[in-house]
């Protein structure tokens, strides 16, 4: 792990990101990321999540300025994009974190599935390894694919809505296991549309086609900047827990909360 | 009563023709059963059939000149490759329709230099297969092909894994999702290539169908399914031999039958063992 490691494990330096020469879908990123932090990336769907990640894994070059990438990065993708017809239990998924570091032609072996059975028993899965991945509820299949991330053992892990779809005992788990991970040093990139569950994370990345903004979640998740990031559609929802507060939340995703 | 059981079981075996043609359905079946899992996968049963059926003029110009067969089919195979890459590049034409366009126009020249007055007979023996008729080349080029799919399904398993599962994902995991279709792809022409020599021309791809979609009724793991493929795989093209001896039919059509048969049996089995 990258604990030792003082420096940034993602800078961007006046990047832009697009699809084609000249038409930046995504601009202006300015921003570090060190190793032990969560950062929450919001934005509107379109708003340049996905374009960022595909930046990251290096599918898109910028078209102007710099982003770099200084540690091994895995990715904890939507379950929706993989099949659940596929016939792979939770252990076989799992073990796709080890095949990167294999040479083509070896099989994973005894030393890969004993990390992939850790990984999955870390995510509270150890009961379920030999469970079709379909067959596993909506959280649990999010939590073979941070397994997967785990064998990976990237220091960098990209997120891509894990909230998604959980009921509130997956998401609370999710959450506490995310605390852990930025616990060792991994830094953690994760998309998001609950602002209010930001609130509690290291640093927020607000994307709108630009960085829109960066920095703690006191500096960022304020009604100006929020307003940016949505385009003005965003809805004041009464929040008791946080006593005279007013959360704020995008006007078309609250009901995910 | 056993004795008479007992005979028509060893008899094939005891027939020179019979035991060759047992053995190169065996051996087919292996290949063709275990690699039939990712061709299903990876849905690829139209290009199977396509390439399947774009080799005919291959086959039969190597027949004409008195080639090996094999060399006319791996010829007809490139060619086959080529004009569909060509044909999928037409604008407004779609793949699937550009395929279709190529495969029925090699076919249809391969059955006409087939049917020309000068080709010996044996138009038959390339579209419906040759089983009973192999060779010990056949044999030995059957067998290599099982070793290969053995070591190649092996190494490559996980990654297939990876790839089929998510595509979109294959590359943060480290797997380039174009080099192992490109893989799956080069084992799925050498295995039609081979397997076309014994199960002719138009039947091939039941090999390759047939026992997979069987055994992804009963089963829903990816181990099992490999080894229930091919054992499905082995136990129709033993039986369709089985047929073919005890009842005088055609041996090439008797497998595809009896392949397909299979699936229709694994669907009644289906509701007894869906919980393995």
């Amino acid at each position: 792990m990258s604990r030792a490691e003082p420096g940034a494990v993602l800078e961007a330096r006046g990047a832009a990101l697009g699809y084609a020469p000249g038409v930046p879908a995504l601009q202006e990123l300015e921003l570090e990321v060190r190793p032990g932090e969560r950062v929450a990336v919001l934005g509107p769907n379109g708003g340049g999540k996905t374009t960022l990640f595909r930046g990251l894994l290096g599918e898109l070059r910028p078209l102007s300025g710099e982003l770099l990438v200084h540690a091994r990065l895995a990715v904890v993708p939507q379950t929706e994009r993989s099949r659940l017809d596929f016939p792979v239990s939770a252990r076989d998924v799992a073990l796709m974190g080890a095949v990167g570091r294999l040479p083509w032609w070896r099989r994973p072996g005894g030393a890969e599935r004993e990390a992939a059975e850790a990984a999955l028993a870390r995510v509270g899965l150890a009961e379920r390894i030999h469970d079709t991945f379909g067959d596993l509820s909506g959280g649990q299949r999010q939590r073979v694919l941070v397994a997967r991330a785990l064998v990976q053992d990237a220091p960098l892990m990209l997120l891509d809505e894990p909230f998604t779809g959980l009921d509130a005992a997956s998401a609370e788990r999710l959450e506490r296991l995310l605390v852990e991970l930025a616990g060792e040093g991994r830094a953690l990139l994760i998309a998001t549309h609950d602002v209010d569950q930001a609130r509690g994370w290291d640093r927020v990345l607000c994307l709108n086609g630009r960085q829109v903004a960066y920095g703690t979640p006191a500096e960022t998740l304020v009604r100006p900047v929020l307003e940016a990031t949505y385009g003005g559609d965003i809805v004041d929802v009464d929040c008791p827990e946080h006593g005279h507060e007013r959360a704020i939340m995008p006007a078309h995703h609250h009901h995910h909360h | 009563m056993l004795a008479s059981v007992l005979s028509w079981l060893t008899d094939p075996w005891a027939d020179a023709l019979s035991r060759r043609a047992l053995l190169e359905v065996v051996l087919l079946g292996l290949a063709g059963g275990a690699l039939g899992v990712w061709v299903l996968f990876y849905e690829l049963a139209y290009p199977a059939e396509s390439l399947a059926h774009a080799l005919l003029p291959g086959l039969v110009l190597a027949a004409l000149v008195g080639f090996p067969l094999l060399l006319g089919g791996a010829a007809g195979l490139l060619v086959a490759a080529l004009a569909v890459a060509l044909a999928g590049r037409i604008e407004g034409l779609g793949r699937d329709t550009a395929v279709a366009v190529v495969v029925t126009g090699l076919f249809g020249l391969g059955v006409l230099l087939a049917l020309s007055p000068d080709t010996p007979a044996g138009l038959q023996g390339l579209l419906f297969g040759d089983v009973l008729g192999v060779s010990d080349t056949d044999l030995a080029l059957a067998g290599g092909l099982v070793l290969l799919l053995l070591v190649a399904l092996r190494a490559l398993h996980t990654r297939l894994l990876v790839v089929g599962f998510e595509r979109a994902g294959a590359a943060a995991l480290g797997v380039r999702a174009g080099a192992v279709d490109a893989a799956l792809l080069v084992l799925l022409a050498l295995t039609i290539l081979v397997a076309v020599q014994g199960l002719g021309n138009l039947l091939v791809v039941a090999v390759l169908i047939g026992p997979s979609s069987a055994a992804r009724l009963l089963t829903r793991r990816i181990g099992p399914l490999l080894v229930v493929s091919a054992a499905v795989a082995v136990l129709a093209g033993v039986a369709g031999i089985y047929a073919s001896y005890h009842a005088q039919t055609a041996a090439g059509a008797s497998i595809a039958l009896a392949l397909v048969a299979a699936y229709g049996l694994a669907a009644l089995v289906r509701p007894l063992v869906r919980s393995v």
